[in-house]
């Protein structure tokens, strides 16, 4: 019959065609990803002494969930499995192996914390696993010739101190330079950024150092030494206790430098309130994201966005906690390079498009700030503003700087 | 007479034998088929597993070590996360600062331990229960900050990292399963070596110290030196198991070794039988297992349920799994034994 064979001829022609366009859509595909899933492997300080970090996995977990109710990346929803570690690295060791043999993720995103990331980059680098954006300061993590499969996300403390040599060159040219660091490489990343941005000019300008340990008692020898040098500038690489201790000294002594603080100290609560308020006026550090504490952010649409996130997906947290605003940034930055692999979402794919990052804005970043990355370059932000402290918040002011090497 | 039970066994000859053997030939070979099993077990099952059972064994040396300590001589110890930090960091500075091949690492681990237990075990011998408890607890919280404060030998904050340990060629073993049967040994010889301490003169001495300290010394046993020498052979097993972890794990930071790691220790000790040597097994086993289990049942209070896991081992079996168990596994022995002995008078 006449209708049969057009019949066959029909299906099979629509089968062909079905069959050509699904091998035209199904992806190449690495462990952990499929048509419908990516998974995604993460692991916390949900407990113990850092657990307050964890509200940063909770953020990303309430990310993923409006993602997926969005439809997901490319058609494929995120399955976002985040373990705890406890800062422990041996756990951290256990959790990710746990994530990479049993659960076949895809990558690892974020990990948080220096110990952590570097007892597990070894394995996550021989196993050509992907160690992205991970959670920690420390320089070490754009090496991509040693680790190219390891990256990190925020500016390191040596991309910050850059900026503040940036800043001295530029506004402070004829500055004798004191440093006061904590003898760990927390503090000696500043130290030696600070030497970078300063370049040949670094043993005419900085004239003083002391360091101290996070066991001292006081810093109060340490601040009275640097005085005697004769410094108009002090770079204080301290952890809020010490800067407290510092800006309280600094003050009573009557000496009054341009008083650079570290990021990690820029705490109003845990540092400044310490120290006196009153005293810490005229103190000048560096950000990147919007202080969503600041009501000149408030008003604008990016932080109603994020806030609208926050009462729909993460209810439980504090709008007041940057963790929140942490969470939502390193999200936003993975979710761009997930969409950014398409339909080929092998491992390689991955770091490729990770390494590939052309001025990316995201809504939280301080406006002239953006996440850039390149197969030499493994820091994704690398700019910051200068903010100085008016006796009641941090008022930032001046352009945005960038601390990339030169 | 016998009461009737399931399970058929031969019948004792007058010889004291069963089948052919005694029953210390039985035990035997039911050790050795222990062995066996356990040495098998790695190959048939994936990488992490095999990860995860080479922890279990270290812990299990871990806790052995404390059982020593408490359990047969009574001394409470809060601290022997200190100690398993004191090997793992004498394992990493002489593997990355001098250069020496991971296993000779281990026998100077223990024997720091061992001498740090002894001068440790000396001024302890002043305390007792409470105060010991508190004495040791400060040592816990101690070791991170020490490990942090020394930084030129232990690397600070950052730790040290190790170099991956390699396979002897021509085994056709890989990494992790290479660990796994080196651990394997190190826990057969440290089980041996306990079984010979505590069921010989040396442990019966210390278990009359833990129960009656005043009768023992009227005995002629030298408290002092017995208490002490404990504290350091304890402490010697710790820190082998400290090691272990270090070559394992390939990285020692003082994050790892917080105070919770010495609590841990004592409950999987607790739980598993604090005056036996398998019950250190099961605490081994609770150490790895339940925490990760814990975390998998319920993301929002993982804590809360191990301290129910730990409530519910304690109710149901309140002298640990093989101290609850063992009584009446040997009831079963001797049931086994009174079969077919002759009974008096006929």
């Amino acid at each position: 019959m006449a209708m049969k064979p057009s019949i066959v001829t029909g299906l099979t022609m629509t089968g062909l065609v079905l069959a050509g366009g699904l091998a035209l859509a199904a992806g190449q595909y690495g462990p952990g990803a499929t048509d419908t899933e990516i998974k995604i492997g993460n692991t916390m300080p949900y407990s113990g002494p850092a657990s307050s970090y964890g509200a940063i996995g909770k953020a990303e977990t309430a990310y993923f969930n409006m993602i997926n109710d969005q439809g997901g990346v490319n058609g494929r929803k995120i399955n976002f499995i985040s373990r705890d570690d406890s800062y422990s690295p041996p756990k951290t060791v256990e959790q990710i192996r746990k994530l990479v043999e049993e659960d076949q993720v895809l990558l690892t995103f974020n990990v948080l914390g220096t110990p952590p990331n570097t007892a597990v980059q070894g394995y996550l680098n021989d196993n050509k696993v992907p160690q992205l954006f991970v959670a920690t300061g420390a320089d070490k993590w754009n090496d991509p010739k040693a680790h190219p499969w390891t990256m990190g996300w925020q500016p390191s403390y040596r991309i910050e101190a850059r900026i503040y040599a940036r800043y001295i060159l530029q506004n402070l040219p004829k500055a004798k330079i004191a440093v006061l660091y904590q003898n760990d490489d927390f503090g000696k990343d500043y130290l030696i950024g600070l030497r970078e941005g300063l370049g040949d000019k670094a043993d005419k300008m900085i004239v003083a150092t002391q360091s101290y340990e996070t066991t001292d008692p006081t810093v109060d020898s340490q601040v009275v030494s640097l005085q005697a040098s004769g410094a108009d500038v002090l770079l204080t690489a301290a952890i809020p206790k010490f800067a407290a201790q510092v800006i309280r000294k600094v003050y009573d002594t009557g000496w009054k430098p341009t008083h650079l603080l570290s990021n990690v100290s820029t705490s109003v609560k845990a540092a400044l309130q310490p120290a006196g308020l009153d005293k810490s006026i005229g103190i000048i550090s560096a950000g990147y994201g919007k202080e969503i504490t600041d009501p000149k952010w408030q008003s604008t649409p990016e932080y109603k966005e994020w806030l609208a996130w926050m009462q729909k997906y993460n209810p439980q947290g504090n709008i007041a906690d940057a963790n929140n605003a942490y969470g939502y940034g390193v999200s936003q930055t993975l979710i761009a390079v997930l969409k950014a692999c398409g339909n080929n979402l092998t491992r390689e794919n991955v770091m490729k498009q990770a390494a590939s990052i052309h001025d990316l804005k995201l809504p939280l970043l301080l406006p002239g700030i953006s996440v850039s990355t390149s197969p030499t370059d493994f820091a994704p932000i690398k700019q910051m503003q200068l903010e100085k402290f008016d006796g009641t918040t941090w008022e930032m002011f001046g352009p945005v700087i960038s601390g990339a090497a030169s | 007479m016998t009461k009737g039970f399931a399970v058929v066994v031969p019948d004792r000859t007058a010889a004291g034998q069963y089948a052919g053997l005694s029953l210390g030939a039985w035990r035997l070979i039911g050790a050795l088929a222990l062995i066996a099993l356990a040495a098998a077990l790695p190959f048939f099952v994936s990488n992490y597993h095999v990860f995860e059972l080479t922890m279990v064994m270290i812990y299990t040396i871990a806790v052995l070590g404390l059982n020593i300590l408490t359990g047969y001589n009574g001394q409470i110890s809060l601290g022997h996360g200190a100690f398993f930090a004191a090997g793992a960091y004498t394992t990493a500075i002489l593997m990355q600062r001098y250069g020496v091949p991971y296993w000779a690492t281990v026998p100077p681990a223990g024997l720091i331990c061992f001498v740090f237990g002894v001068l440790f075990g000396l001024p302890a011998l002043r305390f007792e229960g409470p105060y010991l408890a508190l004495v040791t607890l400060s040592m816990a919280l101690a070791m991170p900050q020490l490990l942090k404060y020394f930084d030129n030998w232990t690397g600070g904050v950052q730790g040290i990292n190790l170099v991956k340990v390699a396979p002897p060629a021509g085994l056709g073993l890989d990494h992790d399963r290479w660990l796994y049967l080196l651990v394997l040994a190190v826990l057969i010889l440290a089980i041996r070596g306990a079984a010979n301490l505590l069921h010989g003169r040396t442990g019966r001495a210390l278990v009359a110290i833990r129960d009656h300290p005043i009768a023992a010394a009227a005995m002629g046993i030298h408290n002092a030196r017995y208490k002490t020498l404990a504290f350091g052979i304890s402490t010697l097993f710790t820190g082998v198991a400290g090691s272990l972890a270090a070559i394992v794990v390939s990285y020692v930071s003082p994050e790892g070794y917080g105070m919770f790691l010495s609590i841990a220790f004592l409950v999987g000790s607790t739980i598993g039988g604090i005056a036996t040597i398998s019950g250190a097994i099961v605490g081994g086993l609770f150490i790895e297992f339940v925490p990760n289990l814990a975390n998998d049942i319920s993301d929002a209070a993982p804590a809360a349920l191990y301290g129910l896991a730990m409530l519910l081992f304690m109710y149901a079996m309140p002298l640990g799994v093989v101290g609850s168990l063992a009584p009446l596994f040997s009831r079963l022995l001797r049931q086994i034994q009174a079969r077919g002995a002759v009974p008096l008078g006929k």
